[in-house]
């Protein structure tokens, strides 16, 4: 893999700013206790999630230990992979992208080590949609958040999903709740993301989220809370509760 | 899905598996079974030849295979290959010394299943070994030894002594009590010796056990009688007979008609002449209990985690429900496509079985320390002890499902379900 060197030639997506941040951190991608710490807590459940929405859509058994066999996926803002992999191991045909090139660096050398094969990119999405090729399943995870221009950033995912695929997206909801939980409990109290990593202004209420998903054409079916228990250390859907972070699936719409 | 296999640029094979397991003893084919069943690429490596393992002279120990396990055995496809061999216990009946007082497990109190079963050891093997050999996802190498091993964050590397490399995300150590790799890992063990060795053989006897096991605390150790199945029509029992290390040389050496006549006395007169069944073995005895289970892309289990005394006939069981925990954790993390070296799971897996598994090594070191002598007081208080437990029948139903692995909280393929 030769070293990804410049920058995505398209960037309306692009706040450089928050890139910047994970630019600043992506030597911890894959350290279960440093940054990404609440990432790696997470991921079990996100998994759960994508693996039975996905095998219900695809009917693919998820008692198999690849049912993902033959499916394409598009992980948008990959950074280190920590989807990706999961995903390949499960025998689909990933390809990440990002738009920090350190990301894409550390994503393949710890996939080659690994052992799994992944494509790993430095772009951005909208950059991928004049390739004009469509995935089974696009993954739009705790990016939102990250992107200038959200709704622009929407209607490229939706461009790079297929007409039978399935979108997944994740992010924070713009609530007190939310600030006061994800900023001030995790950046300053709780320790887990380095002070500033969050933007409060840049959150995205699900019916935002909505919109600019059917602004790209994309349905949204399922929207579930996912909550954190500090007492337990563990992550879980909660259906009733969006008001942090919530994650979602999405079709075409026809 | 398969172990793949690759060669490296020096034209090196490389076999690349998710799991590596060293040690291919019950402990290691059954973990083996239930993982490369599940689809897990999974490759076995045992230094022993298994043309050795299986012959009569091998291994002439008979394992009281409790319900759980039995169940476990079921839900990976062992069980139908080891049934023909197997011989229920349906009574328990434990004695102190001369005293009268019994205490008496019948299994009709907790339900119609037997307590357990009683399998010889070589009878396993060889279904073990049959139903490894048929797995699509199992690499099974043996004999072969390994020359290095290295586990790093991202994965474990294995040498073999052939020139082939095996690549994993997890090694599990299933090399026994006195485990190399658990060694190697800086792992430190709780050590107790019992200056007492197993005499283990099987005998003829002309009256039929009923399948009833009896185990009768004497002075110098614990001796056990454990139903088998008949052989030829002739009633047969495997022997579990511990005593002070010092005399069984003595007891070795006596020549067949000599080592009955030994030993006859301490069966009483229940099940009539008895005649030697083959040949004799000696184990001598000592608790291990390694300080962690788990280590970075390593797993420890069976007797490389824990040996314990053969008196409550629960090593194997131990090693079981390690397993059931074990495969749990991995398989349920691999449907989610994660790491199975993830150390979060193995956590997890020692969470699930250290406490259970100190827990029993202790009572069992308790049991064995309280009987093994001759001091008055003490035998009082054990009778009474047996005596209460045998009055009391919850107390005595409760040591029962202990006994027979079904308590606490118990992974899918100890409850009998699909992994
Ligand atoms: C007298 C006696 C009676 C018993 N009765 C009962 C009973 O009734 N019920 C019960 O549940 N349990 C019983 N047990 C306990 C039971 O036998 C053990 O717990 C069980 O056999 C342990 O199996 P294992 O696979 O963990 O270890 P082992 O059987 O010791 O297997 C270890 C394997 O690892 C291999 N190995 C070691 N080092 C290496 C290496 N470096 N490279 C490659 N391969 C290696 C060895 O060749 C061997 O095949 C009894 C034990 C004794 C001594
Ligand atoms: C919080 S991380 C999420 C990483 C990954 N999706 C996950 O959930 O594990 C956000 C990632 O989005 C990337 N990113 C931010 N803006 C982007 C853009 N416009 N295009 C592509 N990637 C972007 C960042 O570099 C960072 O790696």
């Amino acid at each position: 893999m030769a070293a990804p060197a410049e920058n995505p030639k398209e960037t309306r997506s692009i706040d450089p700013d928050e890139l910047e941040k994970f630019r600043a951190m992506a030597e911890e991608w894959w350290d279960p206790d440093g940054k990404f710490r609440p990432l790696h807590k997470f991921n079990p459940v996100r998994l759960q999630y994508i693996r039975d929405q996905a095998c219900a859509h695809f009917d693919r058994d998820p008692a198999s230990l690849t049912p993902f066999a033959g499916l394409t996926v598009l992980d948008v803002g990959c950074g280190g992979g920590l989807l990706c992999e999961p995903l390949a191991r499960l025998g689909a045909d990933v390809t990440g992208i990002d738009a920090v090139a350190r990301n894409i660096e550390i994503a393949s050398i710890h996939s080659e080590a690994s052992g799994l094969s992944i494509d790993y990119r430095l772009a951005t999405v909208e950059e991928l949609a004049g390739e004009n090729r469509q995935f089974d399943l696009v993954l739009n995870m705790e990016v939102v958040e990250h992107v200038a221009d959200v709704n622009g950033f929407l209607a490229a995912c939706g461009a790079a999903l297929d007409d039978s695929g399935l979108m997944f997206f994740s992010t924070l909801n713009r609530t007190a709740k939310a600030f006061a939980l994800a900023i001030v409990g995790g950046e300053y109290i709780l320790r887990w993301l380095p002070r500033g990593t969050h933007d409060w202004r840049k959150f995205v209420r699900p019916s935002e989220l909505t919109r600019g998903l059917a602004g790209g054409g994309i349905g949204v079916t399922e929207l579930t809370g996912v909550t954190y228990s500090p007492l337990t250390d563990q992550w879980s859907l909660n259906p009733r509760d969006l008001d942090v972070n919530y994650m979602g699936t999405g079709i075409k719409a026809r | 899905m398969l172990p793949a296999m690759a060669s490296s640029g020096s034209q090196q094979t490389v076999i690349d598996v998710e799991a590596l397991i060293v040690g291919g003893g019950l402990v290691g084919l059954t973990l083996a079974s239930a993982l490369a069943g599940a689809g897990l690429p999974v490759a076995v490596v045992d230094r022993a030849d298994p043309a050795t393992t299986v012959a009569p002279e091998f291994d002439g120990r008979a394992t009281a295979v409790a319900n759980g396990s039995v169940r476990l055995l079921r839900g990976i496809g062992l069980w139908d290959a080891v049934a023909p061999h197997a011989s229920a216990i349906n009574d328990i009946r434990v004695s102190d010394g001369d005293s009268l007082l019994f205490l008496h497990y019948d299994h009709r109190e907790i339900g119609d299943e037997p307590l357990g079963q009683i399998i010889e050891n070589r009878h396993l093997r060889v279904a073990m070994l049959d139903h490894v050999r048929g797995l699509e996802a199992l690499e099974f190498l043996a004999p072969m030894e390994i020359t290095e091993i290295t586990r790093g964050a991202n994965g474990v590397v294995a040498d073999l002594a052939d020139g082939r490399r095996i690549r994993a995300r997890l090694l599990l150590a299933c090399d026994g009590r006195n485990s190399g790799i658990r060694e190697a890992a800086g792992i430190g063990v709780t050590r107790l010796p019992y200056n007492q060795t197993s005499i283990v053989c099987a005998v003829f006897h002309d009256r039929p056990h009923n399948n009833v096991a009896h185990e009768r605390f004497l002075p110098g150790g614990p001796f056990a009688i454990l139903p088998m199945a008949d052989v030829d029509g002739r009633h047969r029992s495997a022997i579990v007979w511990s005593d002070r290390s010092e005399l069984t040389p003595a007891v070795m050496a006596l020549d067949e008609a000599s080592f009955v006549r030994e030993m006859a006395p301490r069966f009483g007169d229940i099940l009539g002449e008895l005649e030697l069944a083959g040949p004799r073995w000696s184990h001598p005895l000592a608790l291990s209990h390694a300080q962690t289970y788990i280590g970075q892309r390593l797993a420890l289990v069976g007797d490389a985690a824990h040996a314990i005394h053969p008196i409550a006939g629960q090593g194997l069981n131990m090693g079981i429900r390690d397993i059931a925990a074990l495969a749990e954790v991995i398989i349920d993390a691999r449907r989610l496509g994660r790491d199975i070296g993830t150390p979060d799971l193995l956590a997890d897996y020692e969470r699930w079985r250290r406490f259970d598994n100190m827990v029993l090594a202790v009572v069992t070191d308790v049991i064995t320390r309280l009987f093994s002598n001759d001091v008055a007081p003490l035998r009082t208080v054990r009778s009474l002890g047996l005596g209460t437990v045998n009055r009391v029948p919850p107390l005595r139903r409760t040591f029962m499902r202990h006994a027979t692995g079904t308590v606490g909280d118990l992974p899918r393929l100890v409850r009998g379900e699909a992994l």
